[in-house]
């Protein structure tokens, strides 16, 4: 029981850290990116590429992750900003992520290749630490920390500096922050390096989790952080984080109980139930959103 | 020669059966619904068609294309009542769900070979057939333009609170896009079923039904022949540019993913209504340049 807890709890952050940033841009922009899962798994492979050449793992996952917000910062650029404004924005800008997230699987593809890539043994010590009944390895508690810091930082960037306080008000009312003085493209800039940054942490964190990347990495985990970001609530940052670890634990009890068979089948039913039921999710506004 | 045929007859198939698949998609874009289904319709056509062929034998072709038709339209119909509730980004989503329940069934199901799926099913599609079935599919929604539904439809998609006020019943006209393009999709998937002699639950993942959404938007869905263009084009074009994409090193996998999103980011971004949409934009130019 605890043991399925520990896990629950270990696969749920990285849920959780990948489906913040997913929902930080559902938030600001109204508008699904799925090409969040495409740099999920770019990340993934850059940090791969880095430990290949012989940087350690230290220097390697804040590099992937700067350069995932970079990358972040690239999509919003050809992607999303020529198309603010047109009237039916919704729809072609979920359309215009899916292009870019193709793009990036065929680069992700024609780079490292469709077979699966492994971190190089020794990338991390490999140590298991008892917590009471439980074990768990030195590399999952790291994980589990990680993510728990980068989701607390975030949320303190969003609650208490300016530039979060500027996304926040172009979540709520692009014209109103722009009256009021606020760069709107830059702070939708920055939400978008937020967020691929986050979700390349996932990816990173992923990849050495189950020390195994493939271009088709992500698909898995888009499908889940759909499920994390309905459950939570579209664009709720904490409902994001709460779902994550909730998630988590669902399918690792559900693997315990029932057979790993329903591991997937569990996430959707979860997502089909609450967009039947309660389509705002767990924090989301009351208010319809006609997106 | 006859190689060079049959080999272009394949590329034929697949621009049908992609067509007919670009239209499943239409059928509820056309109201303004974007529903990601379709992979999962197709599939249970598919598994429908196949397993009346080597189940039953003695069942004609047509009956089981019938079959593989009606299957995912009569499954539509309790999956929309509720779901298209749901606008916008939400149903999407709510679809893409469906579309994954479906495959994980399939990939669980010992009765089909679970994640193997069904082989050796015999080979009775001919090009006919699939010029038969977007014949009759291009007949149907071409029809609907300009027709009393056909209005409705567009006005749902404009607007769907002012379409109510009007007395248009809005659930019954997004009902009935959602199930006749769970037909098309069905019919697709017995038509490829029969054609490439198996089906496996692989091939109806959520990248099978953004290909057809591609296919649809590239084409352009502000017509009713848009998306069978459209699926024309991006499967065509990557045979056409393989050679070149072979001498600048690129592997013809990611060649063609790289080809598709970067034609997909190009449209939606210069071109919103396709590439159907070209020759009038022609046209403007020229007359603006006179």
């Amino acid at each position: 029981m605890g043991q399925q807890a520990l896990n629950g709890v270990f696969v749920g952050s990285i849920y959780a850290l990948f489906a913040v940033g997913y929902t930080l841009v559902f938030g600001v922009l109204d508008i699904l990116n799925l090409a969040h899962a495409a740099v999920f798994t770019l990340a993934a492979f850059i940090a791969l590429a880095l430990v290949d050449a012989h940087l350690p793992l230290w220097l390697a996952l804040p590099l992937a992750v700067a350069a995932a917000g970079l990358i972040g910062i690239v999509l919003e650029r050809l992607a999303f900003r020529p198309l603010r404004g047109r009237a039916d924005s919704n729809i072609s800008g979920l359309i215009s992520s899916l292009a870019m997230a193709t793009v990036f699987e065929a680069i992700a593809l024609q780079i490292f290749g469709p077979d699966i890539s492994r971190f190089p043994q020794g990338t991390f010590p490999d140590r298991t630490i008892q917590i009471g009944g439980a074990s768990a390895s030195l590399l999952q508690l790291c994980i589990v920390g990680t993510s728990v810091v980068l989701m607390a930082v975030l949320t303190l960037l969003l609650k208490r500096t300016r530039l979060g306080r500027q996304i926040r008000a172009v979540a709520e009312s692009p014209r109103a922050a722009r009256i009021l003085g606020v760069n709107v493209d830059r702070a939708i800039a920055m939400a978008f390096f937020l967020s691929s940054a986050l979700g390349g942490a996932a990816g990173v964190l992923f990849g050495l989790a189950f020390n195994s990347i493939s271009p088709d990495v992500g698909r898995s985990v888009e499908l889940k952080g759909l499920a994390v970001i309905i459950l939570g609530g579209m664009g709720s940052v904490p409902g994001a984080l709460v779902a994550g670890f909730a998630l988590g634990l669902i399918e690792v009890f559900t693997v315990a109980h029932l057979g790993s068979s329903f591991r997937d089948a569990v996430s959707f039913a979860v997502l089909f139930l609450v967009l039947i039921a309660r389509p705002h999710g767990l924090f989301g506004r009351a208010a319809a959103r006609e997106a | 020669m006859a190689d060079l045929f049959l080999a272009y007859e394949s590329l034929f198939a697949f621009v049908g059966i992609n067509g007919l698949l670009a239209l499943s998609v239409y059928a509820t874009l056309c109201c303004g619904q974007l529903s990601l289904a379709n992979a999962g319709f197709m599939a249970i056509g598919a598994y429908t068609g196949a397993l009346i062929t080597l189940r039953a034998p003695g069942v004609p072709f047509i009956a089981a294309l019938a079959a593989s038709a009606l299957a995912p339209a009569v499954v539509a119909v309790p999956l929309g009542l509720p779901v298209l509730r749901l606008r916008g980004v939400f149903l999407a989503i709510a679809t893409v769900g469906f579309g994954e329940v479906v495959r994980l069934f399939f990939v669980n199901w010992d009765y089909t070979n679970g994640a193997l799926g069904l082989v050796a099913i015999p080979q009775r599609t001919h090009l006919w057939t699939i010029a038969l079935a977007l014949a009759l599919a291009l007949f149907v929604l071409g029809r609907l333009r300009g027709s009393r539904t056909g209005y409705a439809l567009e006005a749902i998609r404009e607007d769907e609170t002012a379409a109510r006020t009007m007395g248009i019943h809005s659930t019954g006209h997004k009902l009935a896009m959602l199930v006749l393009g769970a037909a098309l999709a069905g019919l697709a998937g017995g038509l490829e079923a029969h054609h490439t002699f198996m089906v496996a639950p692989g091939g109806f993942a959520f990248g099978r039904v953004v290909d057809m959404l591609v296919q649809a938007v590239v084409g352009g869905t502000a017509a009713f022949y848009g998306p069978v263009v459209g699926a024309a084009f991006l499967t065509v074009l990557p045979e056409v540019l393989r050679e070149a994409g072979a001498r600048l090193g690129l592997a013809p996998g990611p060649f063609r993913l790289f080809l598709n999103g970067a034609i997909l980011l190009a449209v939606i971004l210069y071109l919103p209504n396709g590439l159907v949409s070209l020759p009038e934009r022609f046209r403007r130019r020229a007359r603006g340049a006179a």
